[in-house]
């Protein structure tokens, strides 16, 4: 894989638990990809302002505080507006089985829950890198 | 150790190899095969391990624990708006639960209204909404304040939070004497590991000395911190960097008061902890009997407290959230039992077990049941809570309870040397510690070394569990209407004056507590009382 794959890990809203954020970029990092973590409380502006400036391939968020429906749409939103559609958008979290098929339908491509492996993270980067 | 026995071991290792060439506990501490008096011969009763209710206090804070009276059933709970959690309040306390914790949601914790732009979709998600007195009053509403004690989790507002509370009181005629419970009020750990901090250490430090201030002259019985290791723990560290840096927290907080004037005997025996339970059984008893003696030996050593009450380390164990799995979700019952029995048998004062269904989302009632009652059958029904500190002088744990009090001690060591946490933090030193720990252990994890069971072992096909609490996006409606019209109603004169009196006395040196209650008897909300205290004493972000 080309170590050219630029992925954003991103938190957006108030939470300020970033422990799986954390690893997952170190984890992404020890792959081989570049990593660019923005920190806790990034509002969703913030984050799309990151992803543009840093010219990522992905954009990965995290979130545990429930915010996901409300917050995820506005990135969306913001990425629509701007007519940028070749982020590729995965999420990981706190969040309901139930509304994955929602978040899905937003352009999520993938959302990894509590338990996921760095593998599993992995293997969907490549694969959906492969297929851009 | 005995020859023979050595012998005997290399026999059946030769054919029999063991499961693993090293075993570890759950922070990746070597465990050894077998502990025998060798291992303890150095630990001196008297001195180290003692009697419940005396220096050093390792075996416990009372003379009699739990055949007194059992820990405090608490469950942390709170989402939604205030009417909601009110309601949960009371049902929980139907259920036997014998004390409440209140949870709030993020926007509140950072000091921000429902209205507030950052707000957005986070309104009464992991905690109720408060916005002002008239939220706060909803939520005790029907709740007698003399007869509950209320832990609150609020850090960076805190004073704010509990001026409120005692605003209620007196509306329902209680007096300040009478009111008892936990503020969590602990900022280091927030920079550290949780990340809801509002502004610089330096007026944070601040608030938190005016806490102590204002309650030992007028709350005699309000726990004014809760010095909190759970989630360093749960932002990755290990067991032994758990109890070194909460107590180096608690050292910093203790040191700042003094610095500002008061006497530390004035404060120093309201001040409580909070800690995690994991899965390592003997590791967690061993880790709070450690926190133990390490507190006791430094309040009188360090300090020079002269009452045993200042010496005490009081606790509140939160089982380890970071623990249950999304997968199985009902295997997580299993955990909560084995980590209540790790509090429980370490000496816990009150405790919360969480519930099943918390990797996927706020709890159901039934979930919360389930973990209410996990309490009541280790508490009545498995006996361990018939002696006291029943492990006291295995092999095992005493060798175990040494050896992290003096890991802990050499954290503290190097903290002290860096001129206290205050400093460390800046340096960002424990985030460091905090992340390797934490990195590492998901590593093991993700390589089979450290079985999870139900995620990379024992797993079957995703089942998706039904039934889980969903928070109305209503609620966050609701609540904007609710403080537009108290914003409407209020006494516009009133609030400028408050919010000047607020102003003047953040730039002085006075104790803020006073003019915060009056404000918030205003009905000024959070938002704009912290708002002032943003200007005056500036944000903190993360470096």
């Amino acid at each position: 894989m080309s170590n050219k794959v630029r992925i954003l890990i991103a938190k957006p809203g108030l939470d300020g638990h970033d422990r799986g954020a954390k690893f997952i970029s170190r984890a992404l990092r020890d792959a081989g990809y570049e990593v660019i973590y923005t920190g806790i409380r990034q509002t969703p502006e913030q984050i799309v302002a990151a992803a543009i400036q840093e010219d990522v391939d992905f954009l990965g968020l995290s979130i545990l505080s429930g915010a996901h429906n409300v917050l995820f749409k506005k990135i969306t939103d913001i990425l629509n507006q701007k007519k940028i559609d070749d982020i590729i958008l995965f999420a990981g979290g706190v969040i309901p089985e139930g509304d994955i098929p929602g978040l899905k339908s937003l352009g999520f491509k993938a959302i990894f829950t509590p338990g996921a492996n760095s593998k599993e993270i992995v293997d969907f980067i490549e694969n959906e890198y492969k297929n851009k | 150790m005995k020859k023979e026995y050595q012998e005997s071991v290399k026999k059946v290792i030769d054919r029999f190899p063991e499961r693993k060439k090293e075993f570890l506990s759950g922070s990746s501490e070597k465990i050894e095969r077998l502990y025998t008096p060798d291992d303890t011969q150095a630990i001196d009763f008297e001195t180290e391990i003692g009697y419940p209710g005396l220096f050093p206090y390792t075996r416990g804070v009372q003379p009699t624990m739990y055949r007194g009276r059992f820990w405090t059933m608490r469950q942390y709970a709170g989402f939604g708006n205030a009417e909601e959690s009110n309601r949960r309040y009371k049902y929980l306390l139907e259920q036997g639960q014998t004390g409440l914790s209140i949870a709030f949601d993020l926007c509140t914790q950072i000091g921000l209204d429902s209205d507030d732009p950052m707000s957005v979709g986070e309104v009464g998600k992991v905690g109720v909404a408060i916005d002002s007195l008239a939220d706060m009053e909803t939520l005790f509403d029907g709740i007698p304040l003399d007869k509950v004690s209320t832990s609150m989790t609020i850090n960076a507002p805190a004073a704010i939070l509990l001026a409120m509370y005692i605003a209620v009181a007196e509306k329902q005629g209680v007096s300040r004497k009478q009111l008892k419970g936990t503020i969590q009020n602990d900022i280091l750990k927030e920079y550290m590991a949780r990340g809801t901090y509002i502004f610089p250490p330096e007026p944070s430090m601040r608030l938190i000395t005016n806490t102590f201030q204002y309650c030992s002259e007028n709350i005699p019985g309000w726990n004014t911190i809760s010095v909190s290791g759970y989630h360093i723990r749960e932002a990755g560290s290990s067991a032994v960097q758990e109890i070194a840096f909460t107590i180096a927290d608690g050292i910093a907080y203790i040191e700042s008061a003094i610095k500002a004037g008061l006497d530390v005997n004035s404060f120093a025996p309201r001040i409580s902890f909070f800690f995690n339970a994991h899965n390592d059984l003997f590791e967690e008893i061993a880790k709070f009997r450690a926190a133990r003696k390490l507190w006791a030996y430094i309040m009188k050593e360090r300090f020079g407290v002269k009452s045993p009450k200042s010496m005490k380390l009081r606790f509140h164990t939160q089982t380890g959230g970071s623990t249950l799995t999304a997968q199985q979700p009902d295997n997580n019952i299993v955990r909560v039992a084995i980590q209540t029995l790790a509090a429980v048998l370490g000496g816990t004062q009150s405790l919360h077990t969480n519930s099943r269904d918390e990797a996927l989302s706020l709890p159901t009632e039934d979930s919360v049941r389930i973990a209410l009652r996990t309490q009541q059958i280790v508490a009545n029904e498995s006996g361990v809570a018939n002696t006291i500190d029943p492990l006291a002088g295995s092999y095992f744990v005493e060798s175990l309870t040494k050896k992290m009090e003096s890991e802990a001690k050499q954290y503290i060591k190097k903290i002290d040397e860096m001129g206290g946490m205050v400093h460390a933090i800046e340096m960002g030193y424990p985030q460091k510690q905090i992340q390797e720990s934490s990195y590492n252990y998901q590593k093991q994890i993700e390589k089979g070394e450290r079985i999870i069971v139900g995620v990379n072992k024992f797993t079957i096909e995703k089942e998706v569990p039904k039934d889980l609490l969903k928070i109305d996006e209503d609620v966050e409606r609701g609540q904007l209407t609710k403080l537009a019209e108290l914003k409407k109603n209020r006494n516009s004169n009133k609030v400028k004056e408050s919010l000047e009196k607020i102003r003047e006395t953040a730039r002085s040196n006075k104790n803020m507590m006073p003019v915060f209650l009056e404000a918030v008897k205003n009905y000024i909300t959070l938002g704009e009382i912290c708002g002032v205290l943003r200007e005056e004493f500036g944000e903190y972000t993360e470096g």
